[in-house]
């Protein structure tokens, strides 16, 4: 056991078991290594070191008595600050949260908890998850462990950024338009966006609530799937939770992938593309081949309309959402002589520039006049989108796309204009609005070492097929392709 | 001055009062510019034919889903339970006064 080991979730095991370390000695170590890094990094906001050594003193006794230990006991495990921790600061990276304690956990955490994982505590992100860069945080950008001079992709990116530097096993982020597959790709990690409605959204501080997901972060495939298999399933707190049974994700991903059918869009592999990421996708397509899969070329004709569709949506239920941050029930107040100069003024300082721009676009859209024009259309096309992938699906068992059009790019690049950073999610809001699960996995590095990341899209509540050709993948080598 | 800006400064202050939000002179001018770029290239959806699609509102739920809504059932009722967590919430509040959120007098009289 050294500061530089390379923790898996079965190694975390076998090593308990093995009474090679305890759980508290295992947190102990994690939290030296963030004490170490985390000055350069800014990936974590918060620690929670209470909770995470009472979990691992759960964990410790269980061992001790001899007991069954569950499928996360004493994995250390970070949790992106816009999903909710009993008793622990939750402030969705934004000034107007940032003494908020939520009194209860989100369903997700509820369920790692339950599985013995031990919380190490909050990670930062863009505010509210709106970015791409983790650059719209209150509280700094987060840097790519990778490349310091460079973004660790957003808006998850401190829990990318957390496990690719070994200061957490696995981590949870959210994914609305892109952000967990595309901080993953640029960290060089596996990051997976369930189905929606696989995993509750119960305690996740809604963004926008018809495309938000809760998903795994973790060093590899495999333990994706655990932690997918944890917390996925019907939750009655979250009426849009999907009552369709969870197969065990750590069974499924062994299955042979010979035979299956590889849907490869043309459309995603035109102009914008970089050419380094591009090399790098198309060959981990060929090596999918040689491990036996059957390419299908595909178009899907409506791609080049979803950025539009995507910031229409997801900004009207955002505006909505974002309009109980009103200095009267949690939170920052600024004290105003009437409810209304209140209410503006809280909103005024609490929210950071992003998000006020996020607020007005999608009041804009919904407001008299335009809603049509904008917002109704924007429904329409939706509609159209996920058809695409409805028809890809017939003739094919997934979709393999690259995750971002580049790789991580340099902190400041893209800050001035927002529309060239909704650019840069052209590949991954396409599968947010059609609702159907995604992960990137790692697919070899650029000649500067920069990681890139392969997109596998799979049919609604087919999990279970993404991670079987992601793991498949990363076994034969794919992610040093 | 762009040749025909979709938003006027009188519209994004329009929409911040409809907002609730209290926005600086400097931001209204930038909010005013990345909005206008932000809705003309949302513009381009307006090539699309929609006359015969249905608006989707949920992904999964959605009948104009093609193949992705046969096998899922309707949403749950929206019923009611006990939820006893005032006591912790009025704790975490700006300004309480058990039972209440405390806010500016908003009836004057």
């Amino acid at each position: 056991m050294s500061a530089t080991t390379a923790w898996t979730i079965a190694g975390v095991r076998a090593a308990l078991l093995a009474k090679k370390i305890s759980a508290r000695e295992l947190a102990a170590e994690f939290y030296g290594r963030i004490e170490r890094r985390n000055g350069e990094l800014n990936a974590y906001l918060t620690l929670s070191p209470e909770r995470a050594y009472a979990q691992a003193d759960r964990v410790d006794t269980a061992i001790a008595r001899g007991e069954t230990l569950p499928p996360l006991a004493g994995v250390p495990i970070a949790i992106k600050d816009v999903i909710s921790t009993r008793g622990i600061r939750t402030t969705c990276a934004s000034k107007i949260l940032e003494t908020y304690v939520p009194p209860y956990d989100a369903t997700a955490v509820e369920r790692l908890d339950k599985s013995g994982a031990i919380f190490l505590g909050k990670t930062n992100c863009d505010e509210f998850a709106m970015g791409g860069s983790n650059e719209n945080s209150a509280y700094g950008p987060v840097r790519n462990p990778i490349a310091l001079d460079r973004v660790p992709g957003g808006s998850s990116g401190g829990s990318a950024a957390a496990v690719s530097a070994g200061l957490a096993v696995a981590a949870l982020g959210t994914d609305t338009g892109g952000s967990i597959r595309q901080p993953g790709s640029f960290c060089g990690i596996p990051g997976m966006m369930p189905t929606y409605g696989r995993v509750s959204r119960y305690g996740l501080i809604a963004f926008a609530s018809s495309l938000d997901k809760i998903g795994p972060f973790a060093g590899n495939v495999a333990d994706a799937a655990t932690v997918l298999s944890v917390i996925a399933g019907h939750d009655e707190n979250d009426s849009t939770s999907a009552p369709v049974p969870v197969p065990d994700y750590t069974v499924e991903i062994d299955k042979p992938i010979q035979g299956l059918r590889i849907g490869v869009p043309e459309d995603y592999f035109g102009a914008g593309l970089d050419p380094e990421v591009k090399e790098k996708v198309q060959a981990g397509i060929a090596l999918l081949e040689r491990l036996g899969c059957r390419r299908v070329p595909l178009r899907m004709p409506h791609t080049d309309y979803a950025i539009a569709t995507y910031y229409i949506l997801a900004t009207a239920e955002a505006s909505s959402n974002l309009a109980r941050f009103d200095g009267v029930r949690y939170g920052l107040r600024v004290p105003g002589a009437t409810l209304t100069e209140m209410y503006r003024q809280t909103r005024e300082l609490g929210f950071g520039p992003e998000v006020k721009c996020r607020i007005m676009l999608g009041t804009y859209a919904l407001s008299a006049g335009y809603y049509d024009a904008y917002y109704l259309r924007a429904q329409s096309v939706r509609t159209l989108i996920a058809r695409d992938f409805a028809d890809a699906f017939q003739k094919v068992d997934a979709i393999i796309t690259p995750t971002a059009p580049t790789t991580a790019f340099r902190l400041g690049e893209k800050t001035a204009d927002p529309l060239q950073m909704y650019l840069a999610d052209i590949y991954t809001v396409t599968g947010s609005l059609a609702g159907v699960p995604g992960i990137s996995v790692p697919c070899g590095r650029t000649p500067t070492g920069l990681p890139v990341g392969m997109q596998i899209f799979g049919p609604h509540f087919k999990e279970g097929s993404v991670l079987q050709i992601a793991h498949a993948f990363e076994q034969a080598g794919g992610s040093v392709i | 001055m762009r040749a025909a800006m979709k938003i006027s400064r009188e519209d994004v202050l329009r929409v911040a009062e409809l907002a609730h939000l209290g926005l600086s002179p400097e931001e209204v001018e930038t909010y005013c510019d990345q909005l206008d770029g932000i809705l003309s290239y949302i513009d381009k959806l307006k090539e699309l034919d929609i006359t015969h699609v249905e608006p989707m509102a949920q992904v999964i739920y959605a009948p104009a889903t093609p193949g992705a809504n046969t096998s899922h059932p309707e949403l749950r009722e929206d019923v009611v339970r006990p939820c006893d967590v005032s006591g912790p919430i009025l704790s975490g509040a700006p300004d309480a006064a058990k039972p209440f959120f405390r806010v500016p007098k908003v009836i004057d009289r």
